[in-house]
C-alpha cells in the first residue's frame, strides 16, 4: 500500500507521481475543514514549526501560518530583519540553534538556491522549502496543481502555457517539473531574455510569440515580473514589456473557452496582465490562495502528523 | 653522502622516454645515470639507498599554479602547510599566486614569501607577482625590480585585467623581462554574478551561470595581444571546448601561447554540483562532458601544455555555506597525480607526456630548474608507485583545508618520495603508516 514516506519537502523534483496525489487527496479533506465554522483541527497539537524568511513573504509565510495555526501547531515566525543572521551568524550555526530547539518542522524561504537542503542535512526537524532562490517552490507548484485539478477536474493531458521570467522563476521551475510529472503539456514564453538556456531540458516546449504560445490552451500561467531586475538588461522597460509579453483582452480570444489563467502573485497590474483579464471570469488567482492554505495544511499533516502511518479519518 | 635510487623506471619526460636506470646523487646534484647492476657500491663508504624497484622515477613535479595564502590568510594554508602538501602531492616546486593580503606586488612581499618558503624548507617556491598594482587594472607593477626580487612571472589571477590597453602594455613589458604572463581568463560582464557553468544545470537547480563565452572571450582576447605583441602569454585553468580549439588555432599560426588546465576540469564535469556541494565550486567552473572530452584531446595533442591545480585552500567558513555565497575553488596538489595518472591509464596519454605537463613544460614556461633527469643537473625528483590504490580520506591531506571534491575517491598511483636537491622532503611511508 502506498505510504507518505518523507522527512523533507526540499522539492517537486523528488515528489513521485503517487506522492502528489497523496498530497491533493489529503488536501481535499482540509480544504473541507476550512469552509466549517469552526476551522481548527487538533491534529497538530503539541507539535512545533518555525517559519524563517529570509526574504520579503506575504501570501506563503501567512498561508504557512495559517495552515499551522488550524492545525493547532506552535508556530514562531522569524525574518531575516529580527534574526540573528544579520549579526553574521551562520546558516549552519542557525540551524544548529534550531534544532538545540527541538523543533518538528522548518520552513524555510532563502535567496539562495539551495539552501533548505544545506539545512536538512544539518537538522533532525523535517525542512519544507518554502521557496530557495530561483529553484524550487514546492508548495507553490502544489497548490497550482490542487488549483488545476479542481477546475479541470484533471491535470493529465491539459496544455499549460508559463509566461513570464522563467529562468530567474521557482515557480516556473517548480511548476513545469510537476506538471510534467502528472503529464501535463507545457509550454514557455517571454522575452528571450528570460526563457532558461537549454530551457527545452525541462521537458518544455519554447514558443515566444505570445499569441501563439497562448493558442488553444487550457491553463495560462503568469509569473510575476520583478522591476528589479531592469538592472540586469533583461528588458528595456515595462511600457515594452506590457506591449510585447503582456495578456490582454485580445490575446485571450486565441485560449479555449473554458480555460483558467493563474498568477502565484503579487500581480503588476497592467505589466504582466490588464486589470480586466486579472478580475475576469478566466481567473482563479484568489482561488489559488484559498488552496494554498489546503495544501499546507495536508504537507505539514503529512510530513509530522503522523500522516506516515494512520488513515486520516 | 651519496644517494643511490636503486632499480626504478625512469621517465625523461625531456627525450619522451622511460628507462631502468639508477641514479646516484651527491652534494645535491645528479652525478650519474646507471644500467641497473652496473653500480657497486665501495666497502665502508656511506650511501643513502633509496628502493624504486618496481616504481617510476621522474623529474620533481612542478605546479605552477597554487594560492598559498601567506600572507593575509593563514587559517586556510601557510607556504609551511602548502608545501608539506605539495611534497605530499610529489612536487618540488610551486609557482604561488599574487592575490594575497596583501597582494604580491612589490619586492616586500615577494621577499617575504621567498622567506616564509626558505624557513618551511620543504620545496621550491616561486612567487608570481601582481601584473597591476593592487589588481586593479590601472598600472603596471615594477615588473624589473619584482623579478630581480625572485618573481618567476606575473599574473592577477583571481582576477582578469579588464584594461585591454594595460594588458597589452603588461604582455610587452614583461617580454623584455622575459617574465611569462599568466592570464586568468573571465570576462566579468559575462559572468556577473554567476555561481557555476550556464547549461543544463544551472537551468535545474536555479542558479545563476557563467556562460563558457565569460572565458572564450578573454582566451581570443589574449591570442590577440600576444600576437600583436609578439611576446607570450600563457592562458591558466583551461575549461571549455571553445577555449581549447582558439588556442589550437593560435599555436598553428605560430602565435606564442601557452595553456594549462586543472585536474577537476579533466575530472568532472557540471553535474558535481546537483547536491549543491560547494566543493564542486570554482572558477572557472566545472562545464559539460563535451568540454572535458575537449580537454583531454587538448592535452593528448600538446594543446594544452600543462597541468596545474590551482590549489586553492579555503576553510569551512567560506566553504560550509549557501552555495552561491561559497567560496571559489579547491586544494588540489595531494590529488593531481593520480588524476593525471588515470588519464594515461585512459590511453589519453603516455606516462613521459604526462610527466612532460607535471613538470618539464612548466619548468620551461617558467624558465625555472627542473622538469628533467640529467648528469649535472639538481636532483629534485618524485619516486611514484603506479600501481599503489588508496582511498581519498579527508583527515590524510597535509594541506590546512579539506575543500575537496575528491574525497572518498579510489585513487591509483602515488608520489612515494619527493626529492629536493638530493634532500628527502617526502617519504609516503613514514607520513602515513598503513595506508
Amino acid at each position: 500500500m502506498y505510504r507518505f514516506r518523507h522527512q523533507d519537502l526540499l522539492g517537486i523534483d523528488q515528489l513521485s507521481v503517487s506522492d502528489i496525489h497523496s498530497i491533493l487527496d489529503t488536501a481535499d479533506v482540509f480544504r473541507e475543514i476550512v469552509t466549517r465554522d469552526i476551522k481548527k483541527v487538533p491534529t497538530l497539537r503539541g507539535k512545533s514549526i518555525v517559519n524563517f524568511f529570509f526574504e520579503p513573504s506575504t501570501r506563503t509565510k501567512a498561508s504557512f501560518e495559517m495552515a499551522a495555526k488550524r492545525l493547532s501547531a506552535d508556530m514562531l515566525s522569524f525574518s531575516v530583519s529580527d534574526s540573528s543572521m544579520v549579526k553574521g551568524e551562520t546558516l549552519i550555526d542557525t540551524a544548529r540553534n534550531l534544532q538545540a530547539m527541538n523543533l518538528d518542522l522548518i520552513v524555510i524561504r532563502h535567496p539562495s538556491s539551495g539552501v533548505p537542503h544545506l539545512l536538512a542535512k544539518y537538522v533532525e526537524a523535517g525542512v519544507i522549502n518554502a521557496g530557495d532562490g530561483m529553484h524550487e517552490h514546492p508548495t507553490q507548484a502544489l497548490l497550482d496543481l490542487y488549483t488545476i485539478k479542481k477546475k479541470k477536474g484533471r491535470i493529465k493531458g491539459l496544455r499549460v502555457v508559463i509566461i513570464g521570467d522563467i529562468a530567474h522563476s521557482r515557480v516556473a521551475r517548480s511548476n513545469i517539473i510537476g506538471l510534467r510529472k502528472m503529464g501535463a503539456e507545457v509550454t514557455v514564453s517571454g522575452p528571450p531574455t528570460m526563457i532558461p538556456v537549454h530551457a527545452e531540458s525541462l521537458g518544455v516546449k519554447v514558443v515566444f510569440d505570445l499569441a501563439k504560445a497562448l493558442k488553444s490552451k487550457d491553463v495560462v500561467m503568469l509569473l510575476r515580473i520583478q522591476f528589479e531586475r531592469q538592472s540586469e538588461m533583461l528588458f528595456p522597460g515595462t511600457r515594452e514589456y506590457s506591449t510585447f509579453f503582456g495578456l490582454n483582452e485580445d490575446l485571450m480570444k486565441g485560449v479555449k473557452k473554458e480555460a483558467i489563467i493563474m498568477h502565484p502573485g503579487p500581480i503588476n497590474r497592467g505589466v504582466e496582465i490588464t486589470n480586466k483579464v486579472a478580475d475576469g471570469p478566466y481567473s482563479v488567482i484568489l482561488d489559488q490562495v484559498t488552496n494554498g492554505v489546503a495544501i499546507r495544511m495536508a504537507l505539514l499533516y503529512l510530513l509530522i502528523g503522523g500522516g506516515k502511518d494512520d488513515h486520516l479519518d | 653522502m651519496i644517494t643511490w635510487i636503486k632499480g626504478g623506471r625512469i621517465v625523461d619526460p625531456r627525450r619522451g622516454r622511460e628507462k631502468d636506470l639508477d641514479i646516484l646523487i651527491n652534494k645535491g646534484k645528479i652525478e650519474s645515470l646507471l644500467p641497473p647492476g652496473a653500480f657497486h657500491p665501495p666497502r665502508d663508504s656511506e650511501i643513502r639507498q633509496v628502493d624504486a624497484s618496481g616504481m617510476v622515477v621522474t623529474p620533481g613535479l612542478i605546479d605552477m599554479h597554487v594560492h598559498f595564502r601567506e600572507p593575509g590568510e593563514e587559517y586556510k594554508e601557510t607556504i609551511a602547510t602548502g608545501s608539506k602538501a605539495a611534497a605530499a602531492g610529489g612536487f618540488t616546486a610551486v609557482a604561488c599566486m599574487p592575490n594575497t593580503n596583501p597582494i604580491n606586488d612589490s619586492r616586500s612581499v615577494t621577499e617575504f614569501i621567498l622567506e616564509r618558503a626558505r624557513k618551511a624548507n620543504r620545496i621550491r617556491v616561486y612567487p608570481v607577482a601582481a601584473i597591476s598594482k593592487g589588481m586593479r587594472s590601472e598600472s603596471l607593477t615594477e615588473f624589473g625590480d619584482l623579478k630581480q626580487a625572485g618573481a618567476v612571472a606575473v599574473s592577477d589571477d583571481g582576477r582578469p585585467v579588464t584594461n585591454s590597453e594595460l594588458m597589452r602594455r603588461a604582455i610587452e613589458y614583461a617580454g623584455f623581462f622575459g617574465l611569462p604572463v599568466i592570464s586568468h581568463c573571465q570576462d566579468l560582464d559575462l559572468s556577473n554574478r554567476g555561481v557555476m557553468h550556464e547549461g543544463v544545470i544551472s537551468t535545474k537547480l536555479g542558479l545563476i551561470g557563467i556562460p563558457a563565452a565569460s572565458e572564450e572571450v578573454m582566451v581570443v582576447r589574449e591570442i590577440l595581444l600576444a600576437k600583436l605583441t609578439g611576446c607570450p602569454v600563457h592562458i591558466a585553468h583551461v575549461s571549455t571546448e571553445g577555449s581549447v580549439a582558439f588556442i589550437r588555432q593560435a599555436k598553428e599560426q605560430g602565435i606564442p601561447v601557452t595553456a594549462e588546465t586543472a585536474p577537476h576540469y579533466f575530472s568532472l564535469d557540471h553535474r558535481s554540483v546537483m547536491e549543491f556541494d560547494t566543493n564542486a565550486k570554482m572558477y572557472p567552473p566545472l562545464r559539460e562532458p563535451r568540454d572535458v572530452e575537449a580537454i583531454k584531446r587538448g592535452l593528448s595533442e600538446g594543446v594544452i601544455d600543462v597541468i596545474a591545480t590551482d590549489h586553492a585552500p579555503h576553510s569551512p567558513l567560506e566553504k560550509d555555506v549557501e552555495f552561491d555565497r561559497a567560496a571559489f575553488g579547491i586544494i588540489g596538489l595531494e590529488t593531481s597525480l593520480p588524476l593525471t595518472l588515470q588519464l594515461v591509464r585512459d590511453g589519453v596519454m603516455d606516462l613521459p607526456s604526462a610527466i612532460a605537463k607535471l613538470s618539464h613544460n612548466p619548468a620551461t614556461i617558467l624558465s625555472v630548474k627542473g622538469g628533467t633527469i640529467e648528469e649535472g643537473k639538481e636532483a629534485d625528483l618524485t619516486v611514484i608507485d603506479l600501481n599503489k590504490e588508496y582511498v581519498v580520506h579527508e583527515e590524510d591531506f597535509n594541506s590546512k583545508s579539506h575543500n575537496s571534491p575528491f574525497i572518498g575517491w579510489s585513487m591509483k598511483g602515488k608520489a612515494m618520495f619527493t626529492m629536493v636537491g638530493g634532500r628527502i622532503v617526502w617519504n609516503s611511508d613514514e607520513h602515513n603508516p598503513g595506508r
